[in-house]
């Protein structure tokens, strides 16, 4: 059992959680996830692991919650246990020492990316991060990261925060200003990726992307998280999360994102109708 | 004391009806009520070699403990089993006797052998219900602690026989619950749930401690068990766990999925209780799974109960090269399931979604025996021909999983990433580690895995004492 330290809103439906997990706190580096699973019949939810706290033997997570198991996640207060917790998982990130880095997340993908960022700073790189979301409020860890890395330039698609438009546009626009990056990481929605990567590519900037496909042991076993890389078979879990974005076939693996959604909207559902009667009777 | 026979064939084991389990996960075969095993264990003539220990990878005295059943000192019978066998509810449902202690059973010269596995199981069952316990007081604490990795076969049965022993043993399991591919590979239609937590809560009972969640080569190295957490032996025993897909189109549509993780939904995840459960599966209506073997034919029954309306199996060779037991194929076809043999899939199509449309397949004709000394399959040009499915399951074998690979670099392993360790104790070339089951094997049977745990608990005991005891000898791989 781990029990909850902290617990914090970042954004609506976005909960950073601190919880205990020494023996992961110690062996974890950036780009490595966890498996949680919150009750008896519950799922196995993939969770990057966003910071680690190795004096207070702490793990930091932050959860959107989307369907059923997520929104049960964060329902969970200080001092609640979460049942499992396994890791760390996959592989860490590959941070070059002294390298400039263009680190960009979106949405709940810049979770992903601050891990990567700290990494590279700690490491003496350079690192401008852009972090982009639909509005204003999606918009997270936004000062952290400012205290972290060299420049912070947030997007929203209403121009809500920051400049109005796509983290693209933000690439680009630093691209003609001249920057030069020796890796931009992107972790995102899998159309912002695809964007990023298309406009990389062509200029050949190394592009790594974390991916967050359907899982469900975590260590390789079962196969489910397979994606397709330079038209080779990799599992995500053991060969990644951290791919080249050049190479990932993205319309497969948002695809294969989409197998349960029938499925996911009737355990939300349900989930919803009893939360809702919970509140009535309370 | 040769007795005269007076029943030639095996008293058969009640089934649940094959049309009603086809639809539930109860368990299908139903266990001799105790009149019935008194009479088969009477059927054993007791005879004066018995040949049938032999074949037992875990010598369990079995003339003994079916005497004892024929003379109904059912706690003496369990006594017997447990002495050798720590998993004797299990090994009662799952072992393949027919071709390990029944085979070379006597009487089956003439007859059909004595069903030594029905008796093991009633007498485990009828301990477990009458809470017998293994009473014989473990040996005096060592002080030695052991680390064994994974909780399945191998790696209960090392824990149970050094526990025993005296040490310290901790098994860490990468998942959740412990049992290995006992919980998340075998159904509960053939491998109840209750009955594996039952055996592994005895094993606690004898000291074994369990820490689930704890992937090693991740969470901690091979290495960081000996100079962090100060073990002085470490058995590893994970498993053969990475599935493998045949390289053909479509392979990454949705509805195509490893037997892994067809099963690992059903049976750890309980994705057949959803959305009482949160795993959902896809409950296809004609689904085909692909293999031969054991694990293609639990795939193949569960997608019968998940509510196939159409459950094929399809295999490359004949019934004859059929690695599964002919037990669990007789009880598949009863319930239904459709037996395609010599075909095999050359690729998979697509509807908009990106889901399962159909399979090509093509037929097979069988040549001249391969190494494995079956008679390979030879694809018939011009052959081709779909069959109407929404989900395929491929069952064709595992590889082995990179994750203590990728962290020991000085273990050494086989070109298929199997870990080389001595045959007759587990000894591996790294001083201390020691390794067993299917990472070492390949895809086996449980009782294989168990007979590697038991030989190596032993190596490993004179390890603890005398580490020059033995080595690694690599004659015997």
């Amino acid at each position: 059992m781990h029990r909850i330290l902290n617990k914090d809103i970042l954004a609506p439906d976005v909960v950073r959680f601190w919880i205990e997990g020494a023996h992961i706190a110690r062996k974890r580096k950036p780009g490595q996830f966890v498996i949680v699973r919150t009750s008896e019949n519950g799922e196995r939810i993939p969770l990057t692991i966003a910071d680690v706290d190795k004096p207070r033997g702490a793990i930091s997570i932050i959860v959107q919650g989307v369907g059923k198991s997520t929104r049960q996640l964060n329902a969970l207060n200080v001092g609640d246990e979460i049942l499992d917790v396994a890791g760390p998982l996959g592989k860490a990130t590959e941070i070059h020492p002294n390298a400039t880095v263009c680190c960009i997340g979106g949405g709940i993908g810049t979770a992903v990316v601050y891990p990567i960022a700290c990494g590279t700073k700690a490491l003496h790189g350079q690192v401008v991060a852009i972090v982009g979301g639909r509005t204003k409020d999606l918009v997270i860890l936004e000062k952290e990261l400012r205290a972290v890395v060299d420049r912070v330039i947030v997007t929203t698609d209403d121009g809500s925060a920051g400049t109005k438009g796509l983290v693209t546009d933000a690439l680009q626009a630093l691209l003609d200003e001249g920057a030069v990056f020796d890796e931009v990481v992107a972790v995102g929605p899998l159309p912002m990726m695809k964007a990023v990567v298309a406009l990389t590519k062509p200029l050949g900037i190394k592009t790594t992307v974390s991916l967050n496909p359907l899982m469900v042991d975590g260590t390789g076993m079962c196969g489910g998280c397979r994606v397709s890389v330079d038209g080779e078979q990799k599992f995500v879990c053991v060969d990644g999360p951290e791919f080249n974005g050049h190479l990932v076939d993205f319309d497969e693996l948002g695809a294969r994102l989409r197998a349960y959604r029938e499925q996911e909207a009737e355990s939300l559902r349900i989930y919803n109708e009893r939360v809702a009667c919970q509140a009535i009777t309370n | 004391m040769a007795k005269k026979i007076t029943q030639k064939t095996k008293n058969a084991m009640p089934l649940q009806d094959a049309v009603a389990r086809a639809h539930n996960f109860e368990e299908v075969a139903l266990g001799y009520p105790i009149d019935l095993a008194v009479l088969e264990a009477q059927r054993c003539i007791q005879c004066k070699n018995y040949p049938c220990v032999a074949g037992c990878p875990v010598e369990i005295d079995i003339p003994k403990f079916i005497l004892q059943v024929a003379e109904r000192d059912f706690e003496g019978a369990f006594k017997t089993l447990i002495d050798r066998n720590v998993l004797p509810a299990i090994c009662g449902r799952v072992c393949p006797q027919e071709e390990q202690c029944e085979v070379k059973c006597t009487l089956g010269v003439k007859f059909e052998p004595v069903a030594i596995g029905r008796i093991e199981r009633f007498v485990a069952d009828y301990a477990s219900l009458l809470k017998f316990t293994d009473d014989t007081p473990p040996a005096p604490p060592t002080g030695h602690k052991v680390a064994v990795v994974g909780s399945g076969p191998a790696g209960l049965t090392v824990a149970a026989d050094l526990a025993k022993m005296g040490h310290g043993v901790t098994i860490f399991e990468a998942l959740h619950k412990a049992g290995g591919v006992l919980v998340y590979g075998i159904p509960e239609f053939r491998l109840p749930k209750a009955i594996v937590a039952g055996e592994i809560e005895a094993l606690k009972r004898i000291g074994v401690e369990i820490k689930t969640n704890h992937v090693i080569g991740q969470t901690f190295t091979v290495d960081e068990l000996f100079t962090e957490l100060g073990y002085e032996a470490v058995f590893i025993a994970t498993g053969a766990g990475l599935p493998t897909f045949p390289k053909i189109p479509g392979i990454n549509l949705i509805g195509v999925y490893s037997a892994n993780e067809y099963l690992t939904r059903s049976n750890l995840m309980k994705a057949y209780l959803f959305p009482v459960s949160d795993t959902p599966t896809i409950r296809g209506r004609n689904v085909a799974v692909i293999g031969g073997g054991n694990t293609a034919m639990d795939a193949v029954r569960t997608a019968l109960r998940l509510g196939a309306e159409n459950a094929y199996l399809v295999y490359r060779r004949t019934r004859q090269e059929m690695p599964a037991r002919r037990e669990e194929v007789e009880h598949a076809e009863e319930e239904g399931v459709k037996i395609m043999m010599l075909a095999a899939p050359t690729a998979i199509l697509a509807d908009e979604r990106s889901r399962v449309r159909a399979m090509r397949c093509i037929r097979m004709e069988l040549g001249e025996p391969d190494s494995s000394g079956r008679r390979s399959p030879v694809p018939q040009q011009g052959s081709e021909f779909d069959i109407d499915v929404d989900t395929v399951v491929f069952a064709i074998g595992q590889g082995a999983n990179p994750l203590i690979r990728n962290t020991t670099p000085d273990l050494p392993m086989n070109k298929w990433g199997n870990i080389l360790a001595d045959d007759a104790t587990g000894a591996t070339q790294k001083p201390g580690v020691f390794a067993g089951g299917d990472i070492v094997t390949g895809g086996a049977t449980v009782i294989s895995a168990m007979g590697a745990g038991r030989k190596a608990a032993r190596a490993i005991d004179r390890y603890l004492t005398n580490p020059s005891a033995d080595g690694y000898s690599p004659t015997d791989v």
